[in-house]
């Protein structure tokens, strides 16, 4: 398991556990991010706010909170 | 047959934010909409009617949530409406190619038990995406029907019209509630069958959540969607726990849900919660979604690339704000000068019906008060319909989120949220049409912060002030750097009061930076007017009759009450022209006549007890009496200036009101007028339109009060500082 933060682009993972508050967790279900939703980096530049895409869809997450996301690689 | 029967129908639109649901709205009710703020919340809340045959619908468009959470006040506001104002038919609107997450609204909507229709809006770009869709198997797994739609193309409204038409006749969704997708079993279509009639449409927990559920729907007996606020109370949702009026109940269901926190799940409860809902979802959906192809990057993958990329990102959003800057006010001033023009001919015309030199004070109100008042609200609407317009082509193509992205690294450092640039930035042209841009901020907290520091932007009717006073004090040398030291000035204070306001009135945790990126979409021109339309329309009935009520008032306090022929000029009122003994009835020049009229009205009284608080400042009475003008619009005291040094209303470029202004101030004091005018008292536009777009006048009164007071100690930093360098020499 690694945070999301460390995961490079183009990486596909599966989301393990979100450390965060009842507000955190969810906001970010209601986007799809849930444990066990498959998830991949679209986009980390290094600085600034994350691409992830999910479920079809294309969601924003700020550094901080991708910090905060517990993912494992899926095997390729 | 006689028609008694109430033919209106009430249609909650719900759906995700960019699902398109504005666009199905816009097009079902074209420009018969209203636009106001939910009470007592920044939330914007848009009313629209259709009408079909004998029946009308009468329209609610509900903030885009995700859920039905208590996160936002968007999602309290969606809730509300939901559950206590009853509409008969709730219009879900769908992104066809986002399904599962689309659903995830719709089942709580189900949930509560409300009627539902389900507009499977975009189908085209689904099957672009490579998708199929069956709409009919999904309509009967869900129970409600599932209408496909192409909003931007208006494709398929008749039949949403048909439908919601069909499911307020019939008081129920079709075709009958359906118990379905058992957690047992696979979802085949014989469990999908299985109709209990009578019994309400249910998500499938599971045996373990089941059963807690069960017994906190025993707690609410007769109550309304019960089932959907057990799940909510297992999950602890506060707005819900709080609708518990009895405390013996309360403490019950708070005991269920600490028993159902430690019943080894394997996550939190909300989370578990969210997940069996997902899953259902999932079961729900299989059979129903087909991925017939797959497809490599999007377009809007590859316009992403540029856009968003860490280098190009920036440049090309600053290039898209000079665009939108140039379209606002390149294209809008010259519009306003021509405003301006006809609103001077119009009262010159009226000034033409009274003998010249006449003192009839119904020309003067006409004149100067309403037309003068009216002139000031229209003024905007040029700069407001055109910023209103770019805006709505950067949200309605999605370039708006990516705008966030690029700007969230910056802004985050003073706690703003990334979209909140494009209103600072409109700033600069004019404070009122950027405070009604901090609509596009979904945060309550970002929206108030930024409009409370906007004012701090320089905006554009302070030119005239430094452009009377910079070559007055300064030399040709200085004026560029005087000029940028102000507008610097403004953007640090404002950054910094952002900072600061987060950290004092708006404490708390960040609201969790989490946005979807919506596909770049082509907007129709239809819905980029109706938008445009219906703000410059809100713009001008609510903001519009405070500002003119407002100018009417400050028309008195300059005009009123008149002086009597023994009425002493001041002393110190211009001593070169007139002995220091001089009597109002013995003046002859009109500019003179005018500038003794303003020292006795009640603005210039106001001016003069000023001078008392801003003596400290470095600033006497004539400044006051300006500064009191200047509340109409900023711009305003250049020619008050004018009018207390007796040159009459001159503009900025007056030389001889200069020459007057450097007999008697200091250079220091010049940059002190500069400064205080930056950031003190905003514009009564700017009150009128913080009180609309907050909902309250407190918090227009808080930035008034605010500013007003930042702006006397920065003043007082600056002019005693000044003094002790030694730059107080005239």
């Amino acid at each position: 398991m690694m945070p999301l933060s460390k995961v490079r682009e183009g990486t596909r993972t599966v989301l393990k556990a979100i450390d965060g508050g009842h507000e955190l967790r969810g906001r970010l279900a209601a986007l799809g991010l849930l444990p066990g939703t498959e998830l991949e980096v679209i986009r980390n530049s290094g600085h600034g706010p994350f691409v992830v895409a999910v479920k079809g869809s294309r969601v924003v997450i700020g550094r901080g909170m991708a910090a905060k996301i517990e993912v494992e690689q899926e095997a390729s | 047959m006689t028609e008694t029967l109430d033919r209106t129908i009430t249609v909650a639109v719900a759906g995700n934010p960019n699902s398109g649901k504005t666009t199905i709205f816009n097009a079902l009710t074209g420009a018969r909409q209203h636009v106001g703020n939910y009470p007592g919340v920044t939330v914007e809340w848009k009313e629209g009617t259709v009408s079909r045959g004998d029946w009308r619908l009468k329209l609610y468009d509900l903030p885009g949530t995700y859920s039905l959470t208590a996160f936002s006040d968007e999602e309290l506001v969606a809730r509300d409406f939901l559950l206590n104002h009853k509409p008969d038919v709730v219009l879900d609107v769908v992104d066809a190619s986002n399904l599962e997450r689309n659903l995830f609204l719709t089942t709580e909507l189900l949930e509560i038990g409300l009627p539902v229709v389900v507009v499977l809006n975009m189908s085209d770009v689904a099957a672009d995406n490579g998708l199929r869709i069956d709409a009919n198997l999904l309509a009967r797994r869900l129970g409600v029907p599932v209408v496909p739609a192409v909003g931007n193309r208006g494709r398929g409204l008749d039949d949403v019209i048909a439908a919601v038409t069909r499911v307020a006749i019939s008081g129920t969704s079709l075709p009958g509630p359906a118990d379905i997708c058992r957690e047992a079993g696979p979802a085949t279509e014989a469990l999908v069958q299985v109709a209990t009639p009578g019994g309400a449409w249910r998500v499938d927990y599971g045996p373990v959540i089941e059963p807690f559920l069960a017994r906190v729907c025993a707690l609410l007996p007769g109550e309304d969607a019960a089932r959907w606020r057990a799940v909510k109370l297992l999950e602890r949702d506060p707005a819900v726990l709080e609708e518990i009026h009895d405390p013996e109940v309360r403490r019950e269901i708070l005991r269920i849900a600490d028993e159902f926190a430690a019943a080894g799940l394997e996550e939190a409860p909300d989370t578990v919660l969210a997940s069996r809902r997902y899953a259902f979802i999932s079961r729900l959906c299989d059979g129903v979604l087909k991925q017939v192809r797959r497809n490599g990057p999007t377009i809007s993958d590859r316009i992403d690339r540029w856009t968003m990329h860490p280098v190009w990102g920036v440049p090309i959003f600053l290039a898209l704000m000079y665009g939108v800057f140039t379209l606002t006010f390149g294209l809008g001033n010259p519009i306003m000068d021509l405003i301006d023009r006809g609103f001077t001919a119009l009262g010159g015309l009226i000034n033409g019906f009274w003998p010249a030199g006449s003192e009839s004070p119904l020309r003067s109100l006409l004149v100067d008060g309403v037309i003068g008042g009216v002139g000031g609200v229209i003024v905007f609407l040029p700069n407001i319909v055109l910023l209103f317009l770019a805006i709505a082509i950067l949200e309605g193509t999605g370039y708006m989120a990516r705008a966030a992205f690029v700007m969230d690294r910056f802004m985050s450092k003073v706690g703003l949220h990334g979209k909140s640039f494009i209103p600072l930035l409109i700033g600069f042209g004019c404070t009122v049409p950027a405070i009604m841009a901090t609509r596009t901020l979904e945060s309550r907290r970002d929206r108030l912060i930024t409009i409370m520091v906007l004012p701090l932007m320089s905006c554009g009717a302070r030119l005239p002030i430094y452009a009377l006073m910079i070559p007055a004090f300064f030399p040709a040398r200085w004026h560029g750097p005087v000029l940028w030291i102000i507008y610097v000035t403004g953007i640090v204070l404002a950054l910094v009061g952002a900072r600061l306001l987060r950290a004092t009135l708006f404490k708390g945790e960040n609201t969790p930076f989490v946005m979807e990126l919506p596909p770049y979409r082509m907007p129709t021109p239809h819905s980029l007017l109706v938008q445009m339309w219906t703000r410059a329309w809100l713009y001008l009935k609510k903001a519009g009759t405070v500002i003119l009520g407002a100018a009417v008032i400050l028309w008195f306090l300059t005009f009123y009450p008149k002086p009597p022929s023994d009425y002493v000029v001041p002393a110190g009122f211009d001593r070169t022209a007139i002995g220091s003994e001089t009597h109002f009835g013995d003046l002859t020049d009109p500019a003179q006549i005018q500038s003794a009229e303003l020292s006795y009205s009640i603005a210039g009284r106001v001016g003069r007890v000023l001078e008392t608080v801003l003596r400290p400042v470095g600033f006497d009475w004539r400044i006051g009496t300006a500064l009191v003008g200047a509340v109409a619009a900023k711009e305003v005291f250049v020619a008050q200036m004018g009018i207390v040094f007796s040159v009459g209303e001159v503009d900025e470029t007056s030389e001889v009101l200069r020459t007057r202004l450097r007999e008697r101030y200091s250079p220091l004091v010049g940059f002190c007028i500069m400064l205080f005018t930056l950031i003190s008292t905003p514009c009564i536009a700017t009150f009128a339109i913080t009180r609309q777009e907050t909902g309250s006048i407190r918090w227009a009164l808080a930035q008034n009060f605010g500013l007003t007071l930042l702006a006397w100690i920065v003043t007082f930093i600056v002019f005693h500082g000044g003094l002790l360098l030694g730059l107080g020499g005239a």
